[in-house]
């Protein structure tokens, strides 16, 4: 079976530009890989290294030693993001777009066909349920619509990976229903899906394998099923456990 | 090329459905009729002043324009997070660089055609006749001006992170280079060694923004520049366009983005 992610000895460090600060080691050694058809969470606490990662994977950063690559090829190259859908944590679109232009404009970036785009389109926006809002400006839609947007913009060129960074922060239990629909929707079509997020419970219902970070480093990784049956836990609770907490007794 | 083209016309739709034209073009319009309705001096000849005005609005309008587009591409996309979507697709940084660069030219051209096109109307009432050759050649040169001050501008856009920093300090080098560039020579000569050669040595990196100013002409109804020299400072501008767009690439491209 072809790895469509993987991720081998990844070293990530932030040069401080303060005088006499040191580095910041953001990611070590981390060795992950992620098969077709899987749904793979990616965990950790905030700063844990999971959005530096997801930014070498998308080339935003560069790796300081190590090697990723997408479908087989390095994630330097363009053409490794040909077949992967992105949602960032938070909305960052063109504002002063419609839906429909925004939609129209990145299939033009994949180079989709204008008939197929339209067609495309009308499907994504069914899809998400903006019809309504579809030709009004992103800046006069809620933030739950936006992430929405985010999620047709994410899957105009059909993508066999999807990268979701914290794809339900901030939306209503609906919007999280919705977005967890979708998830559900895309690994039964075979989608490979590749997400972090916070909400654990969430994590546990839709995932295959999960990997916990922390500080940098990869503590667990494992199927959802035999980490619970390892660790005699629910996924909060090993969570919980791998990274350390200890609850301070309320008085 | 593709993608290129989509992201100009973002950059273009962005500056239509901004304010910042429509107002430089109202106040355009009415200082130049409202100079038009004055009749100073007495002077038959008014509509050289006239045209003086009005090329000057539109130098300092599309200089404003470009320089304002151009200064906040990258920053805003930065600022406003839009870079991580749109390089999270099969998009290099060259091409984004390229396609803001089409983007801010074809739009400042747009921009430009609607001025001139006004200046011909205002004058034509006036003068009952048209010079279009010569409004189309000063029209072409400061089309070649604006893409060398878009790709400046867009070099200065990756090393100032804030747009209204990098807006300003375009603004005070194009106005320097424009303005001072031509006495740096005669400055030069004035100088001991080894000031001379340095500033010999500014007097030639520099873009000589000077050559691409032909209003004289034009208020003037002087003849045609040549062909020759007309695309010889296309090449000229062509050439620092491109040094300016590598030096972008070279900067931006392995710039973290976090």
């Amino acid at each position: 079976m072809n790895t469509i992610l993987d991720i081998k000895d990844l070293r990530v460090e932030y040069r401080n530009r303060a005088i006499g600060q040191t580095t910041k080691l953001a990611v070590n050694g981390l060795n992950l890989s992620v098969q077709p058809g899987e749904v793979f969470g990616f965990l950790g606490p905030n700063g844990a290294g999971k959005t530096t990662t997801m930014n070498v994977l998308l080339g935003f950063v560069n790796a300081t030693s190590g090697s990723a690559s997408l479908f087989g090829v390095d994630v330097r190259e363009p053409i490794a993001r040909q077949r992967i859908g992105y949602l960032p944590e938070l909305t960052y679109y063109y504002k002063f777009l419609t839906a429909e232009e925004l939609l129209r404009f990145y299939a033009k970036v994949f180079g989709i066909p204008r008939a197929e785009t339209e067609k495309r389109i009308d499907e994504l926006i069914k899809l998400v349920e903006l019809e309504p809002a579809r030709k009004r400006p992103i800046k006069s839609y809620s933030k739950g619509m936006q992430q929405r947007v985010g999620l047709a913009q994410a899957l105009i060129n059909n993508p066999d990976l999807l990268i979701l960074d914290e794809p339900t922060s901030g939306l209503d239990p609906i919007g999280r229903m919705k977005v967890r629909e979708i998830i559900q929707r895309l690994k039964n079509d075979g989608k490979t899906v590749f997400f972090s997020s916070h909400e654990l419970g969430e994590v546990e219902t839709v995932c295959d394998r999960v990997a916990i970070l922390h500080q940098g480093e990869l503590k667990v990784e494992g199927r959802v099923d035999d980490l619970m049956q390892k660790y005699k836990a629910n996924l909060e609770q090993i969570f919980l456990r791998i990274i350390g907490y200890q609850p301070v007794a309320v008085s | 090329m593709n993608t290129i083209f989509a992201l100009a016309q973002v950059v273009i739709k962005e500056l239509y459905r901004r304010k910042d034209f429509y107002v430089l073009f109202i106040l355009t319009v009415l200082i130049t009729l409202l100079m038009a309705s004055a009749s100073i001096f007495h002077d038959d000849k008014i509509v050289r002043y006239l045209k003086d005005i009005c090329l000057l609005l539109i130098w300092i309008s599309a200089l404003v324009m470009a320089v304002g587009t151009a200064a906040r591409q990258i920053p805003a996309e930065r600022e406003n997070r839009t870079i991580f979507p749109l390089l999270a697709k099969p998009v290099s940084r060259a091409q984004v660089i390229a396609g803001k660069f089409l983007g801010c030219w074809l739009a400042s051209g747009m921009a430009l055609v609607v001025f001139y096109l006004f200046l011909g109307l205002v004058c034509a009432s006036r003068e009952h006749e048209w010079h279009v050759f010569i409004y189309l050649q000063a029209l072409w040169l400061q089309w070649v001006f604006l893409a060398v001050i878009i790709a400046l501008v867009l070099f200065g856009s990756v090393i100032f992170a804030a747009p209204s920093s990098n807006a300003t300090i375009s603004i005070v080098v194009v106005i320097s280079i424009w303005f001072l560039g031509s006495h740096l020579n005669t400055v030069a000569l004035q100088q001991a060694e080894p000031m001379r050669s340095i500033i010999y040595t500014i007097y030639f990196l520099i873009p000589h923004l000077e050559w691409y100013d032909i209003r004289d002409l034009v208020v003037h109804n002087r003849p045609l520049v040549s062909g020759t020299i007309c695309g010889l400072a296309t090449l000229y501008g062509a050439a620092y366009t491109g040094v300016f767009l590598f030096a972008t690439w070279l900067c931006f491209r392995r710039k973290p983005l976090n």
